[in-house]
């Protein structure tokens, strides 16, 4: 369970060899068999460079990196038959239905006669497409093509399957039964890595990488990257919001602090929190505020990503 | 082999999937060859001629008559001088003026020599002018010879004499010259070579551009498979239009087939692999679907229609260009489809043919082979 199925060392990728620009700058990186991994960052961060250079499409300016201990440069087809893949963008044929769709991958992919029938069906059953199995892809929702893509990436049961953004652009229920879907199919045995942009999509990951410049900036469980974090999260909720804004920004002994719907999240040193905790009690009383919410709460991983992102910054400032 | 028809099926399930499209490529080329048939079939027949008679004499009308009464020349202007003569052709109302000559009929009458101006609009397709020119010559000479045989007649020296050479012009294959004979086995290939071409210069950069070759690359497919895979079905579809072309040209036409019609129709599918091949080098090669076209039409389709003999005869072009249209399987295939249409000959005599078109089709289809790459 624990020995790594990919594995990517020192990986750089330069898309035009005569900037200085690098999509990704030594990217280091293991996943284990069996985990649920997430590539989180924000756009350009390098995620889908890196699931494409895993998925043998395009390939890397320098470094190594292996699938199932299969070199993506050196032994392509290999790799390729360990992977199944879901691009970003919708890349089936619109013009064939549903079933004709998944049917035709598994022959490509030489999925014995006796064992296919059964396999879509699963396919089917468990991405809830089977009434619609003879609608043209075309005429699918969003949520509804990237099930079917998931299922034509799945048919030959890969040992890794790769996912470029699936949940972007679906609706929450959809985005919601994606994620079902995943974690089924980690149960099944199969390592999934999953890209995203969205850091709440990280929690519903095993493990999770930060890409932030082409770079790891954060590697672990997320259990371990939000404790890993030396700050605390306050939220609070007071009217008037712009009171309490203004009392926000002039406390003394916080990190950082930004508004969140109609609350304040705020970073706190560890060593400070309880400090800060009274002064905004007494500050807030003092000031008269109505006061709806004041509570220490568990850090998400977009409060990992921000300070993670923060340092990356300094660090390449100072450079 | 099972990848290369999971591939094949997919390829038709695209054609006949819309059936607006399928009508269209299985139907519009015979009907292209109905709109160019037409065009290509008519016989200029009778060339306009003016004329100035300033003799209007017996003599000089039935020397007119010598040109008129075929189906060569219409005379469809009298004018009254050189310069209304003149301005007729600059104003291409005639392609040929006369001018004869005040004293052509006395001249005749008395056996001297006399004179006739004919004038040619130079402004035309040389070809055509040297038609006019050796119909005139031709038209002239008898007319001379008739004369003096009448002169000589006059004077009593006739019935010992004769023209010492009689030649016998036998014309084979298209006796009566129509030029519908010659053009519409020529327009077959051409017709279906810009039938292959478009068929198959979209085959791989449509899938580039749609995404669907990024979830063709991570599959075990080998190129060999994909390349054939495309082909295949549209040869069928090559299949459909030279059986369509051949039909329509030989029914509403009338161009009978000389030869083996099975002869024709198997060697157009090697034509096709080699047209085939082609476009989807062309696709290989392209990013997106406009450079396609591009690459197609102008490196291709143009140079077929130009290059490959069906209008111009290659034998006058410079080294070059007869290099690259020697590179053309469609150059090969017009003389193939002449060869069994209008000659009737088998591919025993044509096996200069053949060989080079088989070769041209084998390294086409190879190279659509290496240069496609399962990488973005």
């Amino acid at each position: 369970m624990d020995e790594p199925i990919v594995y990517i060392q020192d990986l750089c990728k330069k898309y035009n060899a005569k900037k200085e620009e690098f999509a990704l700058e030594s990217l280091n990186l293991s996943i284990n068999r069996g985990t649920l991994f997430g590539l989180i960052g924000p756009d350009g961060a390098g995620k889908s460079t890196t699931l494409r250079i895993l998925a043998t499409i395009i390939s890397p300016t320098s470094g190594k990196a292996s699938v199932n201990g299969f070199d993506v440069q050196t032994e392509v087809e290999k790799v390729r038959g360990q992977i199944g893949y879901m691009p970003q963008n919708f890349s089936l044929y619109q013009d064939l239905s549903v079933i004709e769709n998944l049917n035709f991958f598994a022959e490509i992919q030489r999925m014995p006669l006796d064992q296919r029938h059964e396999r879509i069906e699963r396919m089917l059953a468990f991405t809830h497409l089977g009434q619609f199995q003879h609608r043209r892809a075309r005429n699918l929702s969003g949520g509804m093509k990237k099930k079917l893509a998931l299922a034509c990436a799945l048919v030959h049961n890969p040992r890794v399957l790769i996912l470029d953004e699936p949940s972007t652009g679906v609706d929450p229920v959809s985005r919601r039964e994606l994620w079902e879907i995943l974690a089924s199919v980690v149960e099944d045995g199969v390592t999934v890595i999953v890209s995203t942009p969205y850091m709440d999509e990280a929690e519903r990951c095993h493990k999770a990488a930060i890409l932030y410049h082409g770079q790891v900036i954060a590697n672990g469980s997320t259990s371990d990257l939000r404790l890993s974090l030396p700050f605390d999260i306050l939220e609070v909720k007071a009217k008037p919001r712009k009171a309490a804004r203004q009392l926000i920004s002039t406390l003394d002994g916080i990190y950082d602090w930004r508004p969140v719907g109609d609350a304040f999240r705020i970073t706190v040193e560890k060593s400070l929190t309880d400090k800060v905790l009274a002064e905004l009690q007494k500050e807030l009383d003092a000031q008269a505020l109505d006061t709806r919410l004041l509570r220490q709460t568990t850090p998400s991983m977009e409060d990992v990503f921000v300070y993670q992102a923060g340092i990356s910054r300094g660090n390449h400032e100072s450079l | 082999m099972d990848r290369f028809l999971t591939i094949v099926k997919k390829e038709f399930r695209h054609i006949y999937r819309d059936p607006r499209t399928m009508a269209l490529i299985l139907l519009l080329p015979a009907l292209l060859l109905l709109l160019l048939g037409f065009g290509v079939s008519g016989e200029s027949k009778e060339i306009p001629l003016a004329v100035v008679d300033y003799s209007r004499t017996e003599e000089s009308r039935a020397y007119i008559d010598y040109y008129t009464n075929g189906e060569d020349f219409a005379y469809v202007y009298s004018a009254s001088s050189e310069e209304e003569l003149l301005d007729l052709i600059h104003r291409d109302k005639v392609k040929v003026g006369m001018l004869i000559p005040e004293d052509f009929g006395r001249m005749i009458a008395t056996n001297e020599s006399t004179q006739v101006q004919l004038y040619i609009n130079g402004s035309a397709d040389p070809s055509d002018i040297e038609t006019i020119q050796l119909k005139l010559a031709a038209i002239s000479q008898m007319a001379s010879q008739n004369i003096l045989v009448k002169q000589l007649e006059v004077s009593g020296l006739s019935g010992s004499f004769s023209m010492p050479i009689d030649t016998n012009i036998k014309m084979l294959y298209n006796p009566n010259r129509e030029s519908k004979m010659y053009m519409i086995p020529g327009l077959i290939p051409i017709v279906l070579q810009v039938q292959l071409l478009l068929l198959s210069a979209l085959a791989i950069v449509k899938e580039k551009e749609q995404g669907t070759m990024e979830q063709l690359i991570v599959t075990p497919i080998k190129g060999w498979e994909l390349m054939l895979g495309k082909i295949v079905p549209y040869m069928v579809v090559a299949l459909v239009n030279i059986i369509g072309l051949i039909w329509v040209g030989s029914w509403i036409f009338g161009v009978q087939m000389q030869g083996s019609f099975l002869e024709l129709v198997g060697l157009s599918m090697i034509f096709s692999i080699g047209s085939l091949g082609i476009g989807v080098l062309i696709s290989n090669l392209s990013d997106s679907q406009m450079q396609a076209i591009y690459l197609a039409v102008f490196i291709v389709m143009i140079p077929a229609i130009i290059l490959s003999g069906l209008m111009i005869p290659r034998d006058g072009m410079p080294p070059f260009t007869y290099w690259f249209s020697e590179l053309m399987p469609v150059t090969y295939f017009l003389e193939i489809t002449r060869g069994i249409m209008l000659k009737g000959v088998s591919g025993f005599y044509m096996w200069d043919s053949i060989w080079p078109m088989l070769l041209l089709s084998v390294v086409y289809f190879a190279a659509s082979v290496f240069t496609f790459k399962k990488k973005i």
